[in-house]
């Protein structure tokens, strides 16, 4: 699984991209966090807002920051997608 | 996937039924009339009753006005940014961008300068927007119109000059703003300035309209309003205190029209020395309002206080750098010199009929 959070490094990005880890971390399953800081990246996944987050390439969030609970069943309910 | 099932009663909770938040949003808005209607009391008591300040002294003066206007602020503060997020959780960055799309001049600048005071927007994301909007076939002159009046009309603002100065120059201020936006990006699109932004940004092929989004539900509406509160309001009260602080110490001792010689009507260079001085500077409304109460309280001209208001929210340094990522110098020089000389113009033009 592959957890993306797109951000340039404002301060709301950097607490969403914690949360993702620690969400992948209490859930204890097997997943990358990537973290996308350039802006023309960012662009092309079609983010206008960040911070955003996608689960597989999957765009689940955006414009928010999310707290550990919420990242962690986004993460499960992605997972009952697949 | 076995386990997934087993998370997934864990994790997700039971969403609260509608009902049991509008319960709880009308007790809460009963609960903020009753505490804003009795501030005025409970300021007095805390100045002569809690601290002992005999009334009339400058020091129970000073101290009044500071135990009266940070909760005052600041309630107006939630209950202002709450209905806002309310209002912005309808409009999503993507939804405005649809809007925007191949609109025509004129009526584009116009739409976008009002969508930009509504949609969610944040300063750090400027440049994917700018992507994303040109990309989509919103013109230029309209993206920038929507990237003017984005952060310089906002709920903040409004509420700190409504709380501070008084409603009418807030009211000025949001449509000094509007137009400030609304003719600056309309003179960008007419100068046909699009070779310069960089080349790159027209190759990009995005993955469009990654998912829609969320259907945000009554529920997560609520939710989504008082997680505004919680960032904006967790953002800035600290500058309000320290502004309100600052302000509470001029009203008791900095004489009045100890500032009109410089900031004055009469000093008719004022007013594109304040925009100068405000365009590298960098501070959210927030910081800046009390500052404006205080030149206000010690004779500048409104014109003149509120260019630079415009001047130090609008255009900055760190904006600047950040754009240069997909505009080419002489746009950014363009970009900056065309709202400089429109904030100049709206200054001269209060100091004129106020």
């Amino acid at each position: 699984m592959k957890v993306t959070v797109y951000g340039p490094g404002c301060a709301n990005c950097t607490k969403l991209e914690a949360a993702a880890r620690e969400a992948v971390k209490q859930l204890g399953i097997e997943a990358e966090v990537t973290k996308v800081t350039d802006v023309a990246e960012i662009a092309k996944a079609g983010v206008l807002l960040t911070p955003a987050l996608a689960i597989d390439g999957q765009m689940v969030l955006r414009g928010k920051v999310a707290d550990v609970s919420e990242v962690m069943s986004l993460i499960t309910s992605a997972m009952d997608g697949s | 996937m076995a386990e997934s099932g087993t998370l997934d009663s864990d994790v997700r909770s039971e969403p609260r039924p509608w009902r049991v938040r509008a319960l709880a949003l009308v007790a809460a808005l009963g609960a903020w009339w009753l505490v804003y209607t009795h501030l005025v009391g409970f300021a007095r008591w805390l100045t002569s009753t809690a601290f002992g300040l005999t009334e009339g002294t400058r020091m129970a003066g000073a101290v009044e006005f500071f135990v009266f206007e940070v909760p005052k602020v600041i309630l107006l503060l939630v209950l202002v940014v709450f209905g806002v997020g309310i209002v912005r959780s309808f409009f999503t960055p993507e939804r405005t961008r649809s809007l925007l799309a191949g609109r025509l001049e004129v009526v584009g600048n116009v739409l976008a300068a009002g969508l930009g005071v509504v949609t969610p927007f944040c300063s750090c994301s400027a440049v994917p927007l700018f992507i994303g909007f040109v990309e989509a076939g919103v013109p230029l002159g309209v993206t920038f119109s929507f990237l003017i009046a984005a952060p310089m009309v906002n709920e903040v603002a409004v509420v700190l000059l409504c709380g501070l100065v008084g409603w009418r120059v807030a009211a000025l201020y949001v449509a000094a703003g509007l137009s400030v936006a609304i003719v600056s990006g309309w003179t960008i699109g007419r100068l046909k300035l699009e070779r310069h932004v960089e080349g790159w940004v027209y190759e990009i092929r995005s993955a469009g309209d990654a998912g829609d989004g969320q259907q945000l539900t009554f529920a997560g509406r609520i939710d989504y309003g008082l997680e505004q509160v919680r960032t904006i309001v967790g953002k800035v009260w600290p500058f309000i205190v320290a502004g309100i602080a600052v302000g509470a110490g001029i009203h008791g001792y900095v004489p009045e029209g100890a500032l009109a010689s410089v900031m004055g009507k009469g000093a008719w260079w004022s007013v594109p020395a304040a925009v100068v001085l405000g365009v590298p500077m960098y501070s959210n409304a927030a910081g800046i309002v009390p500052v404006i109460q205080a030149l206000l309280g010690k004779g500048a001209a409104l014109g003149t206080a509120l260019a630079f208001m415009m001047s130090v929210i609008a255009l900055s340094l760190p904006e600047m750098i950040i754009l240069r990522k997909v505009l080419k110098p002489r746009l950014i020089g363009a970009f900056v010199a065309i709202v400089a000389f429109g904030i100049a113009v709206v200054g001269f033009l209060f100091n004129a009929i106020m």
